[in-house]
């Protein structure tokens, strides 16, 4: 059973599972039940004056049945007593000493009322302490959130102030909202910070009611931009902490948030470099239960590979990342088709046809046009035993729907994979060329 | 024979619809299950070509009315034809999910769930491509069938004139008559007769024949579609056959279908092995009879009933006897009291490619039965074309040029059973549709010709 403990940053916990600051971790009864369940820590819900909330307050989007594929909201930081957050943080540390509080704060941005909140929070016990400057939805219009992590002086600025008081680990939430996240990931390192965790939501209008024209989620008619997240955001996500877990300025633990549902997604970020993981969505959509399969999964995974603790392969992945110049141009693949496993549904040769370089072919047939004027002359009828006197019924029209690659023409592009509905019918298969490995850089440094 | 408010109400009670409705959270699961396959294999097998794959997605994109007009614009009579299709051998049965989870999209379903929604909406199609040219239609449909009436309703969407002989007192043939109530209501029938209507296509209740004879069609229409249907059922031609208590599957659906009287016998025995005779047993049971007895001369594996019904008689409680064939009706009192039957064995095969059944030697035995349906095929109906007209048969059937529904004789067209020997709805819908769009065109170049003249 590999050993999932974890040390991010100096804050110690059983499992590198933490709640995200959010709904699910709003107050220390929720936070316990989460501990019960399987959690490894929790970022409590942002702790700052009390606020003012509107209803209401998410919206989503659904794709093809499935719902919540991403989701967006619009709620502010806690509408409760910062002392009533604190005793409850007291409380929780008390009953869970091996698990993982920490304090996501977000007060305005002056000295004093940082020191003041950082004190509170390390007096109650948390074990580290997250600065939100993320949030990019109402408290960045008071110049706090986004407003904070968008200008990355300030981020140093306020983070300094933060380390000037803090004996606890601080970890600075960004915001993906800006043009280079790497800009404000080194100036939360310049300020001192002693971990990061990315990403916080992104801006978005999840959809227009198309009966009252008003966008979601409507508030008496009216809607504002709201923070995007959930499994959609996953990619992008992603992105951004690599883009941090690779930067030679930046050599902070990250804290991998986006999209991260189940053991995969955990143990995508953590192939990029991070060392816990923060989940919201999943756990608002179905509840602190999911936990068990999180480390369950990722456990069996870790023995499958022969890996016995995260840091075994934590940060695998970066090194095989490179910009696209450094990439090998003699490398090559082709699709290949098993007709065994084929359904006939023609989806890669559509896809192939009109959104990739029409090299998967039907035989006997020119073109995606000539196909369905075949079909729509052909006549059909219902088979009828007493009236179909020896003819073979029907059928057999599952072989000629099988599509054929050209494989000479063939980009490799990968679509037709893509687009396949069966496992493993199409293939990606490398093609021998017999060049030498030849990158973008290297052809034209030479030619230079 | 005047028509009673349809549906009969005893209808509703005792033959509840086989097949549950989708509501709309099934509907849109079952539509996101749809591959939405290239060129789909469910379009080519349907015989009217629904572009199947388009409607489903239209059904998960919740644009209902596109739906609808997607299956419309192909099949007039979609709404039957998602009820009465036997999807497993057609769309269903060509699904590639059958090959991925084993499981086909239920396209019938969801073709139901579009069209109820349509007609639940009290939507109408409006618009023809074209105005009408000239004061007189200048096609006639012979018969108020499904071949007739996909043939009428293209033809207006071209924008010609149609006009729709039918004897019955309802238009809409097999559709309002002859289909199991529990699949097709005679009502919904009627709304489909409604909405061909409503395209404009004028209906006229005559015999042609009698009241209208070939020879005035001839002189008030350039072109005539024959969607004639078959005849009547084929009689069994033994002793008794017309005894009281023996009346034939088709005239007994009719009669429950329609009609508020039916009387069903305790001890019924059907005489076949079609779909039509297992709907007939079936009607017998829910009607109250207690005891129904199929017998069929050949064997289960020869019966040309479709699986899926054999299945669904024998949940009704229909028993089956394979093997023998009758030889008397034996009277009693005046009535049907018994069929005699001897029993069979199955021979070479025949024309047809099944075994024949030959009958063994000895006295039989009786079942004793208080009523006997017949649900021997119908005959092929021809008597019209004793008239000759110089239009070849096939056998029992009319010739036609297949991708156009010609006759032999160029103003004649023909589609529906009376071609194809008795199939499906949407083999007779499909019939129509080609024969109209070869008429349109036929009728578009004698315009052509003559504004050139």
């Amino acid at each position: 059973m590999p050993d999932l403990t974890t040390n991010f940053a100096g804050i110690r916990c059983p499992n590198p599972f933490w709640l995200a600051s959010g709904p699910p971790s709003n107050c220390g009864e929720q936070v316990m039940r989460a501990f019960d369940a399987g959690w490894g820590g929790a970022v409590w819900k942002t702790i700052g004056e009390p606020i003012v909330n509107v209803t209401s307050r998410y919206s989503s989007v659904d794709w093809n049945g499935q719902r919540m594929m991403g989701l967006n909201n619009i709620e502010l930081i806690t509408d409760r007593p910062i002392e009533v957050n604190l005793r409850e943080i007291a409380e929780v540390k008390k009953r869970y000493p091996k698990h993982a509080v920490i304090a996501s704060l977000m007060v305005e941005s002056k000295r004093e009322a940082w020191r003041d909140i950082v004190k509170r929070s390390e007096d109650a016990g948390a074990d580290g302490l997250e600065l939100n400057f993320g949030c990019p939805h109402g408290m960045s219009e008071r110049g706090m959130g986004s407003a904070v992590g968008q200008v990355p002086e300030y981020t140093r600025m306020i983070t300094e102030w933060v380390k000037e008081a803090a004996r606890t680990p601080v970890l600075v939430k960004l915001t993906p909202n800006v043009t280079d996240i790497r800009v404000v990931a080194r100036a939360a390192r310049q300020g001192g910070a002693d971990g990061l965790s990315a990403i916080n939501t992104i801006n978005s209008i999840t959809g227009i009611d198309l009966d009252t024209f008003t966008p979601r989620p409507n508030v008496g008619g009216l809607s504002a931009h709201g923070g995007y997240c959930g499994p959609a955001v996953k990619p992008i996500a992603l992105h951004l902490v690599q883009q941090i877990a690779a930067d030679g300025e930046v050599g902070l633990p990250v804290s991998g948030i986006g999209g991260i549902g189940g053991w995969h997604e955990a143990a995508e970020f953590m192939l990029l470099g991070c060392g816990t993981v923060q989940v919201c969505t999943a756990a608002m959509h179905y509840g602190f239960r999911i936990v068990e399969d999180m480390t369950d999964g990722l456990s069996n995974w870790m023995d499958e590979k022969g890996f016995h603790t995260i840091e075994d392969f934590r940060g695998l992945s970066l090194a095989k990342m490179a910009e696209w110049k450094h990439l090998d141009l003699n490398y090559r693949i082709a699709a290949r088709i098993d007709r065994d496993k084929c359904i006939g549904c023609e989806l890669c040769y559509i896809a192939c046809w009109d959104g990739a370089h029409q090299c998967i072919h039907l035989d006997g047939r020119a073109d995606p046009a000539s196909v369905e004027a075949a079909s729509r002359a052909r006549i059909a009828v219902t088979p009828n035993p007493k009236l179909d006197a020896g003819q073979a019924a029907g059928g057999g029209a599952a072989a000629v729907r099988v599509p054929r690659v050209d494989e000479e023409e063939c980009v490799g592009c990968n679509l037709c994979w893509l687009v396949c509905p069966v496992e493993n019918c199409i293939t990606m298969a490398p093609v021998e060329t017999g060049k030498a490995r030849e990158s973008w850089e290297m052809r034209t440094s030479r030619n230079s | 024979m005047m028509a009673p408010d349809l549906p009969v109400p005893r209808n509703l009670e005792r033959f509840p619809e086989l097949h549950p409705a989708f509501d709309s959270q099934g509907a849109l699961a079952e539509a996101n299950r749809c591959l939405f396959c290239f060129d789909a294999p469910c379009m080519g097998a349907c015989p009217t070509h629904i572009d199947v794959a388009r409607f489903i997605k239209k059904i998960a994109s919740g644009n209902l009315r596109g739906s609808a007009l997607t299956i419309l614009d192909a099949n007039i009579l979609g709404l039957s034809c998602a009820r009465v299709c036997p999807v497993d051998v057609l769309c269903e049965g060509a699904c590639v999910m059958l090959k991925h989870d084993g499981k086909a999209i239920e396209i019938g379903r969801l073709q139901r769930f579009a069209m109820d929604s349509f007609y639940g909406s009290g939507a109408k199609l409006t618009s023809t491509r074209r105005q009408a040219e000239g004061p007189a239609p200048p096609v006639a449909c012979v018969g108020g069938g499904p071949a007739s009436l996909a043939c009428a309703a293209e033809l207006r969407r071209q924008g010609y004139g149609v006009t729709v002989f039918d004897n019955r007192p309802l238009p809409g043939g097999l559709n309002t008559y002859g289909v199991a109530e529990y699949k097709l209501r005679a009502s919904d029938s009627l709304r489909e007769v409604d909405l061909v209507r409503s395209l404009g296509v004028e209906f006229r209740r005559a015999e042609v024949g009698e009241a209208v004879t070939l020879d005035d069609l001839e002189k008030g229409f350039s072109l005539i579609f024959l969607g004639l249907g078959l005849g009547g059922m084929e009689r069994l031609g033994i002793p008794g056959d017309r005894a009281v208590g023996v009346m034939d599957a088709l005239q007994f659906i009719e009669r429950y279908k329609t009609s508020d009287y039916v009387q069903v016998g305790k001890r019924v025995v059907v005489i076949g092995g079609g779909n039509t005779a297992i709907d007939a047993a079936n009607a017998a049971k829910r009607l109250g009879a207690e005891k129904v007895h199929l017998f069929y001369r050949r064997s289960e594996k020869e019966m040309p009933a479709f699986p899926f019904e054999f299945d669904q008689s024998r949940v009704e409680g229909v028993r089956f006897h394979w093997l023998a064939q009758p030889v008397e009706i034996v009277e009693r009192e005046g009535r049907a009291a018994a069929v005699r039957f001897v029993e069979t064995r199955l021979g070479d095969p025949d024309a047809s490619g099944r075994r024949k059944a030959e009958p063994l030697g000895g006295a039989g035995f009786e079942v004793a039965c208080d009523m006997v349906i017949p649900a021997l095929g119908q005959s092929g109906f021809m008597g019209l074309l004793h008239e000759s007209r110089g239009i070849r048969l096939n056998g029992r059937s009319i010739a036609i040029e297949r991708p156009t529904g010609r006759t032999s004789n160029p103003r004649y067209y023909a589609g529906g059973d009376c071609v194809n020997g008795g199939r499906e709805v949407v083999d007779a819908v499909a019939d129509g549709k080609r024969a109209a769009l070869a008429m349109a065109r036929r009728l578009a170049e004698a315009a052509n010709a003559r504004s050139h003249h």
